[in-house]
């Protein structure tokens, strides 16, 4: 590529040291995203996507969390080694984040309006006066009715829907290059979570923001994502482009999990689940993470760690048969599944 | 990312690491983490020997403390009488040591009982809600409002001869609610919890819903503070009978002791300080325990 | 097609009724006052539910948070009084029921909650979990046997019966969410009632509690109500499905009707929104995206529930609810004046 991405992680690794050991939470993580880009970070709960958010953010507990190593580029200038003034003016100014639970990340003392203005007056230095007309204009902009006579009520006087609509329009206030979208409607009823990702789509649009939708559903990311990177153990297991992804899997873990779920659009089969759980974090199996749980491990599976290396063009997987479970020639190993 | 060589087998063959099977009990649970935790260890050793002081206190001096020989009177700390004597002549050092039995008594006899109430209590109004709550509710809240001390004072002072049994009784009637609406919080969040309503579905008995259910993981709470209680009742005994309204003569005790010592402050501060030592490791030591004991088992209070 | 159609659609036409519930109405008093409490309102959790389940079959139940789903679960295990209305249990009527009729009664049927990690004692091993039913009903299993029979049910969801002496954290999630499962057979029930079971599973585990689910339904003739809020869950486990807005069932009808041609256009909207995981859908389905939130069910709207987001309300709405029936041109029940199927947002291939 020729222009520097938006935003890239080189081969990040983060540890949680506790008493009872280290838990490897992410190892040798990398993506990328450009202006306008979605990237979806798919992963199920330990695999490290939450971890990666807070990360980038630099509001990781450390500790016990500790990054053990690994780079992330904010338009190639590393954020990890930049000094904490510096850092803070890039939080919530060129880089900003929504939470899954709007009723504990927003402060219930405060008014909403109070708190959107708040970023106008911290990082804009703005009066009071104009602030909350901005803040007005903004409550309007993500879709709250009735605006002007609501931009002094308290979070807990907003419906789910509503609360998260008033982080988002705190996230994107200052015009963000990068928002981090960290399972933002897993929280919200059905109805509710297609009008939320909607708005989102359209002010990524409007804004040519890159987004990053940190997320465990399928659907919803069909339904948005350009770029996808399953998360498993840490690590990334594949990443391609959408389209590719849903169609051809090149890792067995994807492969597993579009084979897994139950889907709206069609009746009801067996599903075909992948046995065993997600290893434990302080207890890492040895070679590829998924090889316990992976119908077609074999050895060298269990001895070699996979890199993650191109099956096609343009679509990585960390598979030693990338290519074949790509192509689809490859068949279960009946030991394996044993 | 460093390539593996090594064919490590065993690592792989199960998902499920073969733990070693760890009792859950409330105990054991508690066990594990009290043992290793320093302050745990010194308040334990601390309470051992203030407890066998309690119990046997010649094994800890062979002087007489009701031996007061006047000619002896006022002497400071020597080698003969490590704490010095009193007014009337007697060895303080064993004065003082015998002055812990009562002081530990009360102290657990009080707490215990309020321990008692706020089980029965606790447990009665935070499962069965309703009126029984609202009624043992205003209850509490009208004892509550009373300030401890001064309670006590008043009730105390209205008893003419006040032994252990007067002055525990006393501080229970008292001191009951603080843990009783602790408990009846903690039983509560308990009863909210999905196990308590699947026994409930698969038709439980009440009693054994509360038996087996809500018991063990209601009592945490209440467990740490009934040691923190201890200590603030041994506080509050030396407090009463320093003013004059606690034990009497010719008990024995280290709020009688203190009551005798104020006035000879600054010719025989001896006599102050060493009861006063011995109530503020005892208090100390009993709160220490109290706060090792609850986040030992109250796991929410770990979580810090 | 008429009402007769119907029957040849739903396999279970034919089965025995195991639970016949009828109007169901459990209302929530909203008090205020510090001293003298007032009721100055009720929250309406379920108002006027009706349905029933036959042997072996799932009747799912989904609606969005606060639609009451939950509510009726409580009444159906009896865990909540109703306030109007009829359960029968094989025609005997399960709430006039009392005492040690009533736990008799309950072996019959059994709960399955969401979170596998409040419902599991923390402090009692999985032997004394599992076991519990049997210490309750102590006719069921001799008590030297007990040991022996948690170990087959262990056997039964897939549990390792050596771990007997475990506690619940020594499991995971899933696992946690089996030992639920275990608890709720033990006393051999007819109808389980699964409250969200699998929303709170990491997905790739979903489908193994769902696959377990399954083969005990047909291994020992049970009957589920499966309530959940996932629409893509509901469907691949049920065959017939009611669908719930604000206390009331908006439609009732099996898989194949709702899922093929919801007249409902709450239940359109519902299946609408719902992403589906392929992408080279995106932008081809219609979807409806309903304005603003459900209402507060402390306060429903008056006629239909549903007509303040409904694109298809009239004056009519307002002032009478529709009943829940068949209409002329629908095999299914819908509770709406101008029910109509819609392939369009049909999830279907």
């Amino acid at each position: 590529m020729t222009t520097t991405p938006l935003l890239e992680v080189k081969d990040l690794h983060v540890e949680f040291r506790t008493k009872s050991g280290v838990a490897q939470a992410i190892n040798g993580l990398n993506f990328s995203l450009n202006a306008g880009e979605t990237l979806a970070i798919l992963g199920e709960s330990g695999s490290g996507k939450s971890v990666t958010a807070q990360t980038i953010m630099g509001i990781l507990d450390m500790p016990p969390g500790h990054i053990a190593g690994g780079q992330i580029l904010y338009r190639g200038e590393d954020i990890l080694t930049m000094n904490e003034t510096k850092r803070r003016k890039l939080r919530g100014v060129n880089i900003s984040m929504i939470f899954q639970d709007a009723l504990s990340a927003l402060n219930p003392v405060l008014p909403v309006g109070w708190q959107i203005a708040e970023m106008f007056r911290v990082h804009r230095g703005m009066k009071r006066g104009p602030a909350k007309k901005k803040a007005i204009e903004l409550m309007q902009r993500v879709g709250i009715p009735g605006a002007e006579g609501r931009v002094g009520d308290y979070p807990h006087q907003f419906s789910g829907g509503m609360r998260q609509r008033i982080m988002i329009a705190i996230a994107i206030a200052l015009d963000p290059d990068v928002l981090i979208a960290d399972e933002p409607t897993t929280a919200l009823d059905v109805t509710v979570q297609a009008q939320v990702m909607r708005l989102l789509k359209e002010l990524q649009v409007e804004n040519n923001m890159g987004l990053i939708l940190i997320t465990h559903d399928l659907g919803v990311v069909a339904d948005v994502a350009d770029k996808i990177a399953v998360m498993y153990a840490g690590r990334v297991m594949e990443a391609a482009d959408v389209y590719e992804i849903y169609a051809k899997p090149a890792h067995p873990y994807t492969k597993g999990l579009l084979e897994s779920i139950p889907r709206i659009d069609a009746e009801g089969d067996r599903l075909s689940a992948i046995p065993g759980l997600p290893p434990s974090l302080t207890d890492m199996p040895s070679g590829c993470p998924f090889n316990p749980r992976c119908p077609y491990a074999t050895d060298l599976c269990v001895s070699d760690r996979p890199e993650l290396l191109p099956a096609a063009e343009g679509h990585y997987s960390a598979c030693h048969y990338r290519e074949d479970v790509y192509q689809g020639t490859i068949e279960p190993r009946q030991e394996a599944q044993a | 990312m460093t390539e593996l060589n090594k064919v490590d087998a065993s690592a792989t063959v199960t998902n499920e690491p073969a733990k070693k099977t760890e009792d859950a009990s409330l105990w054991a649970d508690a066990w594990r983490s009290l043992r290793r935790n320093p302050w745990f260890i010194t308040s334990a050793v601390l309470l051992l020997i203030l407890i066998t002081m309690a119990l046997f206190p010649q094994l800890f001096t062979d002087q007489d403390p009701r031996h007061c020989p006047l000619d002896r009177s006022r002497q400071e700390p020597s080698a003969e009488h490590w704490f010095g004597t009193d007014i009337q002549g007697c060895d303080y050092y064993s004065r003082v040591i015998y002055g812990a039995r009562n002081s530990i008594a009360i102290g657990l006899i009080v707490a215990f009982s309020c321990l008692g109430i706020a089980i029965v209590m606790g447990l009665v109004a935070g499962y069965f809600r309703g009126w029984v709550d609202a009624v043992l509710g205003r209850l509490t809240d009208l004892v509550f409002a009373i300030p401890y001390i001064l309670g006590a004072l008043v009730f105390l002072n209205v008893i003419e001869t006040r032994g252990v049994r007067e002055v525990a009784f006393v501080l229970v009637i008292f001191g009951w609610p603080t843990m009783t609406r602790l408990m009846r919080g903690s039983v509560l969040s308990v009863t909210g919890q999905e196990y308590v309503l699947a026994a409930k579905a698969l038709g439980a008995k009440n009693i054994n819903i509360m038996r087996r259910h809500i018991l063990p993981n209601a009592l945490g709470p209440v467990v740490g503070y009934t040691a923190i209680y201890t200590g603030i009742v041994i506080g509050a005994e030396a407090t009463l009978t320093f003013l004059g309204v606690g034990l009497q003569l010719p008990a024995i005790s280290w709020g009688i002791q203190l009551n005798q010592a104020q006035g000879y402050i600054t010719q025989l501060p001896h006599l102050l300080v060493f009861p006063m030592i011995f109530v503020g490791l005892t208090v100390f030591s009993f709160m220490i325990m109290g706060e090792a004991l609850r986040d030992a088992i109250d796991p929410k209070s770990k979580k810090r | 097609m008429t009402a007769t159609a119907e029957q040849t659609t739903d396999p279970f036409a034919g089965e025995e009724v195991v639970l016949d519930v009828d109007g169901l109405v459990k209302h929530f008093p909203l008090k205020q006052g510090i001293v003298v409490k007032r009721q100055i309102g009720a929250v309406q959790a379920v108002d006027g539910v009706s349905f029933q389940l036959r042997r072996g079959e799932t009747l799912g139940i989904v609606g969005e948070s606060g639609c009451g789903k939950s509510t009726l679960a409580k009444l159906l295990m009896r865990l909540e009084e109703p306030d109007a209305g009829e359960v029968r249990f094989r025609g005997e009527d399960f709430l006039a029921l009392d005492g040690e009729e009533l736990r008799r009664m309950r072996r019959k049927i059994q709960i399955i909650f969401q979170d596998p990690y409040t419902s599991l004692n923390p402090r009692m091993s999985v032997g004394d979990i599992i076991g519990e039913p049997f210490t309750i009903h102590k006719d069921v299993v001799p008590k030297k046997g007990i040991r022996n029979r948690v170990k087959e049910l262990l056997d039964v969801v897939g549990l390792n019966p050596d771990h007997i002496n475990r506690y619940p954290h020594q499991f995971s999630g899933g696992q946690r969410q089996r030992i639920g499962i275990a608890r709720g057979l033990a006393l051999n029930p007819d109808v389980i009632i699964c409250d969200e079971p699998v929303s709170a599973l990491d997905v790739s585990v979903q489908a193994q509690v769902m696959n377990l689910l399954e083969d005990l339904q047909d291994e020992f003739g049970l009957s589920y109500i499966f309530i959940a809020h996932d629409l893509s869950v509901v469907r691949h486990i049920s065959d017939r499905i009611a669908v719930m807005y604000l206390g009331k069932l908006a439609e009732l009808g099996t898989e194949h009707e709702i899922y093929g041609g919801p007249a409902h256009p709450y239940t359109q909207a519902l299946l609408s929104a719902v992403p589906v995981p392929d992408p080279t859908l995106r932008g081809k389905r219609e979807q409806i995206v309903l304005k603003g939130d459900p209402p507060n069910p402390a306060n429903p709207p008056s006629g239909c529930r549903f007509r303040t987001r409904c694109w298809k309300a009239t004056d009519y709405c307002a002032e009478v609810a529709p009943e829940l029936t068949v209409r002329p041109g629908i095999s299914q029940a819908a509770a709406c004046h101008y029910a109509e199927t819609n392939e369009d947002v049909a999830a279907m291939d």
